[in-house]
């Protein structure tokens, strides 16, 4: 069985320093109520590892605005201006990655490769100080695996066992953010008492540490 | 001839729908090319998919909850068709890299003759990310770059981009209010022209070299 706690608990998980992975596509299937106690904890100086910045009063873009963020890898910042302002005044690191690009550094973390071969980027920024390679005649970027200390990610139904369902689009970053971290925590929108259907688990419970409710 | 910039936008999405065919597998970006989708007719079934992990994306839903489970690419709610489904981002992005998406259609602050496009970032001054742009510009089959002409005055199909690259050597076809271009490996070929335009002001529009063939169709408007 997984260890099951209180969300309140979940928010002293996560340490000042550390790398964490936050799962979600803007505000669809954004571990929320987790966030908003890593704000009030006041959790500083963390690499954030995910899709994008969020708008500045949800989620993710929280942590942000309460400059608790030193490094964020990302594909995006339009949505939130208080990251492009800390950008500016040089108060965040900010690396851009293409998305595609992104998702794979984490499967191949999670996955136990030693990087990725993608042709995105080639011709642009994206490219520059990184290895290439030709294969058949075509030029790949070579893109080191990404993992982390913490992932914290969404689901809206788990079991006991950490077997996690994930409706409509709030899949997204959430099942693989759950394969390339040391420590992940599960933010539970409903905790079943029965075992979920096995054929309908989205994230299978072994990658998962700690389910919040 | 002056148009308006609904005028533009109109004329540019409805020529973009007639790339579109049925059962085509369509990614659109945000903005003027979300717009192409009102203009596909209704025999024409194609299948749009969402980087943030839909296939089969509806209209815009006005009765979905306040925490939204079933969105687009830019978090609004929307339905669902009859087929959709959902998947994660890797999935996500295996359909979009893969070369499983038949037609993209982006918008694009400029566009040269190499087929480079670049319409994610102005040094200094407008720095919001790629997104899943490169990615898909780079995998799906065909590149539509849907765009203004001119932005402000300033011409932006031009013979070299000077703002950082989206993709290099990717888009196939530009279209615009004032003509279609495909972009073949000899440069761009002016394929259409809209009849409200003379070629002369199709030219002085546009920076780069046009190959102007002896016989060019009037584009539909």
């Amino acid at each position: 069985m997984k260890k099951i706690i209180s969300i309140t608990e979940a928010g002293k998980i996560v340490k000042s320093n550390s790398s964490v992975m936050i799962g979600g596509f803007l505000r669809c299937g954004t571990p929320a109520k987790i966030i908003d106690e890593l704000v009030k904890n006041k959790v500083s100086d963390l690499t954030l590892i995910a899709n994008d910045t969020c708008v500045p009063d949800s989620g993710r873009g929280k942590l942000i605005v309460n400059k608790q963020v030193k490094k964020v890898i990302t594909t995006h910042i339009g949505t939130n201006p208080e990251t492009g302002k800390q950008l500016h005044n040089k108060e965040i690191e900010v690396e851009l990655v293409p998305m595609g690009t992104l998702v794979e550094r984490i499967r191949a973390a999670g996955a136990g490769l030693g990087g990725v071969l993608t042709p995105t980027g080639v011709g642009t920024v994206v490219e520059e100080g990184k290895q290439t390679l030709e294969i058949d005649g075509k030029k790949f970027i070579y893109e080191k695996p990404l993992k982390a200390d913490y992932a914290i990610i969404y689901a809206n139904k788990v079991d006991k066992f950490g077997n996690a369902f994930l409706e409509g689009t709030t899949r997204n970053f959430n099942p693989v953010m759950a394969t390339a971290a040391d420590v992940v925590i599960v933010e539970a929108q409903e905790l079943s008492e029965t075992p979920l259907d096995p054929n309908y688990i989205t994230i299978p419970g072994v990658f998962i540490d700690y389910i919040a409710v | 001839m002056e148009l308006s910039k609904e005028q533009k936008r109109d004329i540019i999405a409805k020529r973009v729908a007639q790339e579109l065919h049925d059962g085509d597998v369509v990614t659109l970006g945000i903005g003027l090319p979300t717009e192409v989708a009102n203009h596909v007719p209704h025999d024409v079934n194609i299948i749009l998919q969402s980087e943030n992990g839909m296939i089969g994306v509806g209209h815009r839903d006005f009765n979905a909850p306040e925490r939204p489970i079933v969105t687009n690419a830019g978090g609004l709610p929307v339905t669902t068709k009859p087929g959709a489904c959902f998947f994660d981002t890797t999935m996500s992005f295996t359909l979009i890299r893969g070369g499983h998406v038949d037609v993209t259609v982006l918008g694009a602050l400029q566009v040269d003759e190499e087929g480079n496009l670049a319409n994610w970032m102005v040094p200094e001054v407008f720095v919001p990310g790629m997104g899943g742009a490169m990615d898909l510009v780079v995998g799906a089959k065909k590149v539509i770059v849907a765009m203004e002409h001119t932005a402000k005055g300033e011409k932006r199909i031009l013979k070299k981009c000077t703002l950082p690259l989206t993709a290099a050597h990717e888009v196939d076809m530009i279209v615009t209010e004032m003509c279609v271009i495909d972009v073949t490996p000899q440069g761009l070929v002016l394929k259409e022209i809209n009849p409200l335009f003379s070629l002369e002001d199709v030219i002085n529009a546009t920076d780069a070299e046009l190959i102007v063939p002896e016989v060019f169709t009037q584009q539909a408007v």
